[in-house]
C-alpha cells in the first residue's frame, strides 16, 4: 500500500502547481473564498497542500489524531478560529478541505488510467484522508464557535445588571428578571468584586424586579449574604414582596438574620443610618 | 474526550501539600479556569493532599487536563496506601472527625468540585478523583 | 524556622499574611501570636489576609482558635482583607468563621478594633 501510495505522492508533488491552481478556482467558484484576501487564501492552500505531503511523505496513515499529523492539525485549529472570527460558517470553512477532492481525484484518474483497480484504491484512501481532516475541521470550528458563544454570555450578564454606587459606601445590586443559577453566581461575584475596589461597607440586593425565587435561587442569595459578611461588609435585601416572602416562609429559609426592606428607598435610609449619616433638608 | 497532559506529584511531607497547591493552580490557569472556579479548585486540592500526607502515610497526585469538544477540564486523583476509610457514609457526612480534622475535609472538598470519586476500604487504601471542567 | 512578622502598633498587633503557608507555619504563628499578646497586653490583633488567594479549612480553623485564645486574653481579634473567591470558596465549604470579626481593610479594621477596644 505504501509503496503505491509513493506513485500518488509523487504525482501530486510534481502537479502541485496545477492543483493548487485548480482548487483555488473550485474555491473562488463556489463562494467559499467571500472575505478573504486573495494572498491569504494562496498562502492557505499552498500551506496546506505541503502539509499533506509532508505527512504522507513521513508515511502517516489515515489517523488524523496520530502525532504524525500534528502539523496539519495545528494549521487547520488555526484556519477554523480565523475564519469563525470571520462570521464564515463550518460549511465554508470544511468547503476548503472538501474542495481539493475534485482536483485530487483528477489528477489521480490521468495518472493511473491503465490501472482501474489501483486508482479506486488509491481515490478512497485519498478520500478517507481528506475526510478525516474535514471532520477534525468541523469540530475544531464548532469548539470555537462554541467559545465565543459563552465568552458573549457571560458579557451579556454582566451588563445587564450592573452594581450601582448609591452613595459612599453603598453599593445597589438592582436584580430584574428570573434569575437562574448561573446569572446569580455571575452577578454575585461582580457584587462582590465591587464591595473590595470600592471599600462598601454596605450592599443592598434589590429583589423588586424578581417575579419568583425558587430554592436554588434564594440559597445563592444566602450563600452571597454571607460571603459579604465574611468579607467584613453587611448586606440588605430590599424588595421583599408579599409572594416572595411566602415563598422564603413556605421553603423554610433561615434568613439569617439579614435585614429585608419592603424597597430601596427604606434600605438606602437604614444604609446612610447605618453609616452615621442623616438626609436634612436645605433652608 | 481527549488526554492532553499528564503528570504525577508525590505528597510526603508538609511542604509537598504546598507544592500540590501550587502546581494545581498552575495547571487550573493553563485550562483557562475562571478565578472563582480556580480557587475553589485549589482549596479542595489543599483539603485532599493534606489528607492523604496525615491520614493515609503519604501517597501521590496524579493530575490530567482533559479536552472534551469545547470545555477544558482538570482531573486529579490523590492515592494513598494507608488505613483507608472503614465507614465511608460516616466520613461524607459533614461534621465527622477523625484525628484532629474537623471532619470538613471530604464533604467540603466535594462541594468544591463538580465531579468527586471515592474510593477505600480499610486496609486498602484510599483514592479520591475530583474533576472541575471550565 | 521561618516565621510570619508580627508589628506591633501601640496597643494593637498588625499581622499580614503573605506566604502561602504550609501547615506548621500557620501553626507557629497562631504560637507566636498568643505568645506577643501576653508579652505585650495587646487589646487588639489585626489579622490581614488580602494578599492570600486560598484559605483552606486548616487556616480557617487556626484563625478560629486565634481569635478565641485573643478573647481569653482579653483581645480581641479582626480579620481584614479577604478576596472574594476565598469568601465564596469558604461559604461553600461550610466554613462560617462564627466568632470572627471581619472588615474589608486595614483602615476600617483599626476603627472597629478601636470601637470595640473602648466599648469593653
Amino acid at each position: 500500500m505504501a509503496a503505491l501510495q509513493t506513485s500518488t505522492l509523487d504525482a501530486m508533488k510534481t502537479n502541485q502547481t496545477q492543483l493548487l491552481a485548480e482548487w483555488t478556482n473550485g474555491l473562488e467558484a463556489s463562494g467559499a473564498a467571500r472575505n478573504l484576501k486573495e494572498q491569504d487564501l494562496r498562502q492557505q492552500t499552498s500551506q496546506f497542500l505541503q502539509l499533506i505531503v509532508s505527512g504522507l511523505e513521513r508515511g502517516n496513515g489515515q489517523n488524523v489524531a496520530a502525532p504524525g499529523w500534528d502539523e496539519i492539525r495545528l494549521f487547520l485549529e488555526k484556519l477554523s478560529h480565523s475564519r469563525a472570527l470571520l462570521g464564515q460558517d463550518s460549511h465554508q470553512t470544511a468547503s476548503f478541505i472538501f474542495a481539493l477532492k475534485g482536483p485530487l481525484f483528477a489528477l489521480l484518474q490521468n495518472h493511473y488510467q491503465d490501472n482501474p483497480a489501483l486508482l479506486a484504491e488509491q481515490l478512497w484512501e485519498v478520500s478517507e484522508l481528506l475526510d478525516a481532516l474535514g471532520m477534525h475541521t468541523i469540530r475544531t470550528f464548532q469548539k470555537s464557535r462554541e467559545a465565543v458563544i459563552k465568552r458573549q454570555q457571560e458579557e451579556l450578564l454582566e451588563l445587564s445588571t450592573p452594581v450601582v454606587k448609591l452613595w459612599d459606601g453603598v453599593l445597589a445590586l438592582p436584580m430584574i428578571g428570573t434569575l437562574d443559577s448561573q446569572r446569580t453566581q455571575v452577578v454575585m461575584e461582580s457584587l462582590l468584586q465591587r464591595i473590595v475596589d470600592t471599600g462598601s461597607e454596605i450592599a443592598i440586593i434589590d429583589i423588586t424586579g424578581v417575579p419568583t425565587v425558587d430554592t436554588l435561587v434564594a440559597q445563592h442569595l444566602l450563600k452571597t449574604v454571607t460571603a459579604i459578611r465574611l468579607m467584613g461588609a453587611d448586606c440588605i435585601i430590599s424588595g421583599v414582596r408579599p409572594q416572595i416572602a411566602q415563598t422564603i416562609v413556605h421553603l423554610g429559609l433561615d434568613l439569617q438574620g439579614v435585614v429585608t426592606k419592603a424597597n430601596l428607598a427604606d434600605a438606602l435610609k437604614l444604609a446612610l443610618t447605618r453609616l452615621g449619616l442623616t438626609v436634612s433638608k436645605a433652608d | 474526550m481527549t488526554v492532553r497532559s499528564s503528570g504525577t506529584h508525590p505528597i510526603h511531607i508538609e511542604q509537598d501539600v504546598v507544592l500540590a497547591r501550587q502546581m494545581a493552580r498552575k495547571l487550573a490557569t493553563e485550562c483557562g479556569m475562571r478565578l472563582i472556579d480556580l480557587t475553589k479548585l485549589v482549596t479542595a486540592v489543599s483539603e485532599l493532599a493534606r489528607n492523604t500526607m496525615v491520614y493515609g502515610g503519604g501517597g501521590d497526585m496524579d493530575w490530567q487536563i482533559l479536552d472534551d469538544n469545547a470545555r477544558t477540564g482538570l482531573r486529579l486523583t490523590f492515592r494513598d496506601e494507608g488505613p483507608g476509610i472503614a465507614d465511608v457514609k460516616l466520613a461524607m457526612t459533614d461534621g465527622w472527625t477523625s484525628g484532629n480534622g474537623l471532619g470538613l475535609g471530604l464533604t467540603g472538598a466535594k462541594r468544591l468540585v463538580e465531579e468527586f470519586e471515592l474510593e477505600t476500604a480499610p486496609g486498602k487504601g484510599t483514592r479520591v478523583t475530583i474533576t472541575r471542567w471550565t | 524556622m521561618e516565621r510570619i512578622p508580627i508589628l506591633q502598633m501601640g496597643d494593637f498587633l498588625l499581622v499580614t499574611i503573605q506566604v502561602d503557608m504550609h501547615d506548621q507555619l500557620a501553626l507557629t504563628l497562631q504560637d507566636d501570636l498568643s505568645e506577643r499578646i501576653c508579652k505585650t497586653s495587646a487589646r487588639g490583633v489585626l489579622i490581614d489576609i488580602s494578599a492570600m488567594d486560598m484559605v483552606d479549612s486548616f487556616i480557617g480553623r487556626m484563625i478560629g482558635t486565634l481569635s478565641g485564645l485573643s478573647k481569653i486574653m482579653d483581645a480581641q481579634t479582626v480579620l481584614v482583607g479577604m478576596q472574594p473567591a476565598v469568601a465564596i470558596t469558604l461559604v461553600e465549604l461550610g466554613l462560617t468563621l462564627p466568632g470572627v470579626s471581619t472588615a474589608l481593610n486595614v483602615e476600617s479594621g483599626m476603627k472597629l478594633l478601636q470601637e470595640r477596644v473602648r466599648e469593653q
